[in-house]
């Protein structure tokens, strides 16, 4: 068995450009084998460049990719057997039924056709419907049955819960947990800030084609400016008017009978605020501490970075 | 199955379920063929010995030069080539599979119309059936490989028509399709050299209908041959996956060299 730690994938200094666009811009990571590794950014950020890079969709400007020990440039054949992708924006005849599409790949990959995995993922009744007939989630998770098909040890997704509905991407996020047990690679570029930070073990911020933060979901809202949102709703209406001279408090709003205030040191500015509640005979009705969101640090991130 | 065979069953199915195709692969000739053969013999007897070659020339032009192309170019606007790619399936069989089924159809509509018209229009059958066989093969890997060329070049399907029909109605007017070659005047009868129709109208008649192997014959015979050749050539060279931020391996205006071995053909007619 391949140690965990082994490097799936490699990226140094890659760079691509659209004429006089630079859409990556001398990028460097690594993704180690069983790891899931979420690009994020804004549109236009290069998730999508850099991935089709790593593909072999896209021929490199300059620096240089290793994808399973393989240069995607040269050993086209190699890669396709190594990588499973489900594309952002890629279509199949509109007359090929669910059933032939698995039929039609697996050949391709010279592997027999995974039925089950359309089973899994709720098509297995849509074995004829054509491909025009199936809605865009339907679609989606086609394509995903498709990249998994052959059981390649990286499997790339852009963007793969848009259009899904919710139960959908639960299920989408229960395979993606599978593939990492049994040590498959995901790389995955998506504007879902939850999916990232509930699914990645590790994520990229890319801004105008350059990798900005990395880290683990948890390092990169730690990172932040590590403010700590307290939301508190009383049964007399404490904090909405009056007194508060908190510990810590940075910044605070009432919005109707919630007092929302950001500390940055929630243990003193929680210890305060029950000490007063408790002294003044008041009574908690809600009481809510949230560290910072991946979401809320993106954004702080993005928007620092595109100024 | 083989992945090949998986994909020329798929392919070979859609000529049929897809609506347009099937419209371009049979309904569309087959009709023409009917109205057309049954007016023509009627209005005009000396086209009675035409019906065949016509008729058989009409099919691939329709199935192959202006049915053939769309589902390619299409293919490549809707990301459908990017999933055939990411998933192994090799350039090659991407554009050569399409037009190998596409010309399976134009050869089973062409045999409806050789085998019928004796009995429907007292057209006169090939006198020598191995000729058929070549100037049928020529004619439609010719009209195959211009088809593809077509898809592969042109940027959207309002583009492939009017390329398609570039070649489609002069070879209807004056490719000796309605009026014999020969009935043409001197300058128009040369200019009809450009267009394969006219050379598969010669091959016909030399092979297939027993009027003798001449130089005419043999320079109909090259020039399909290189026509086509050159075709799939070149479609193969410009190729691409992708139409967004995609550059060719060359110009698309290169695609022109294609009618090197036709304006050949009329020079030397």
């Amino acid at each position: 068995m391949r140690p965990m730690n082994e490097l799936a994938v490699k990226v140094s200094e890659l760079t691509k450009s659209y004429g006089q666009f630079v859409a990556v811009d001398r990028i460097s990571f690594e993704v180690r084998r069983g790891e899931i590794f979420g690009l994020l950014g804004p549109n236009g950020a290069g998730k999508t460049t850099t991935l089709e890079c790593l593909e072999g969709l896209r021929r490199p400007d300059g620096g240089s990719i290793r994808v399973a020990d393989t240069d995607p440039t040269r050993n086209v054949k190699g890669l396709r057997n190594a990588i499973g992708v489900q594309l952002q924006t890629s279509g199949l005849p509109a007359s090929m039924t669910v059933g032939e599409a698995m039929h039609f790949f697996c050949a391709y990959h010279g592997v027999k056709p995974r039925y089950d995995l359309l089973d899994r993922l709720g098509l297995k009744e849509k074995n004829g419907t054509q491909y025009h007939a199936l809605s865009t989630g339907l679609q989606r998770r086609l394509a995903l049955a498709l990249a998994l098909a052959h059981e390649p040890p990286i499997v790339i997704m852009d963007e793969p819960t848009a259009g899904l509905d919710v139960p959908s991407r639960v299920q989408l996020h229960e395979i993606m947990a599978e593939l990492r047990a049994k040590g498959t690679t995901i790389l995955l570029a998506t504007h879902d800030m939850a999916e990232a930070e509930k699914m990645a073990d590790r994520v990229a911020i890319m801004v105008r084609g350059r990798i900005v933060e990395a880290g683990s979901p948890r390092e990169l809202t730690a990172t932040g400016s590590t403010l700590t949102k307290i939301t508190i709703s009383t049964a007399d209406g404490m904090f909405l008017s009056g007194e508060r001279s908190l510990p810590g408090l940075q910044r605070w709003a009432v919005q109707e009978e919630y007092f929302v205030c950001f500390s940055i040191d929630v243990g003193a500015t929680l210890k305060t605020m029950l000490a007063s509640i408790e002294k003044s005979g008041d009574r908690i009705i809600d009481l809510r501490v949230e560290r910072p969101t991946l979401e809320e640090r993106f954004l702080e991130i993005t928007t620092e970075k595109s100024a | 199955m083989s992945a090949f065979g998986s994909h020329f069953a798929f392919e070979f199915r859609t000529g049929l379920r897809d609506r347009s195709l099937l419209l371009m692969n049979y309904l569309f000739p087959l009709v023409f063929y009917a109205v057309v053969s049954l007016l023509m013999t009627q209005l005009n007897p000396s086209f009675q010995p035409n019906v065949i070659p016509a008729m058989v020339v009409f099919v691939t032009l329709t199935s192959l030069v202006l049915g053939l192309p769309n589902p390619l170019v299409s293919a490549r606007e809707a990301g459908i080539f990017r999933s055939f790619r990411v998933n192994g399936v090799p350039a090659l069989s991407a554009l050569l599979i399409p037009a190998l089924t596409t010309a399976v159809h134009a050869v089973i509509v062409s045999m409806i119309v050789t085998l019928t018209a004796p009995v429907l229009f007292q057209a006169p059958a090939p006198v020598n059936w191995g000729g058929f066989a070549v100037f049928l093969v020529l004619t439609v890997f010719s009209m195959a490989g211009l088809g593809v060329l077509i898809g592969v070049i042109s940027a959207n399907t309002r583009i492939t028509i009017l390329w398609s029909q570039l070649i489609f109605l002069p070879s209807l007017m004056i490719g000796g399709l309605m009026i014999p070659r020969s009935t043409l005047t001197g300058a128009m009868a040369q200019i009809s050299g450009l267009w394969p129709s006219a050379h598969s109208m010669a091959v016909y008649d030399g092979l297939a209908r027993g009027s003798g192997f001449n130089a005419q014959v043999a320079l109909s015979l090259f020039v399909l041959l290189a026509g086509g050749i050159l075709a799939f050539a070149l479609a193969s060279y410009l190729f691409s996956w992708d139409s967004v931020n995609t550059t060719r391996r060359g110009s698309a205006w290169l695609a022109l060299l294609v009618v090197v071995p036709f304006v050949a053909g009329m020079a030397l007619s």
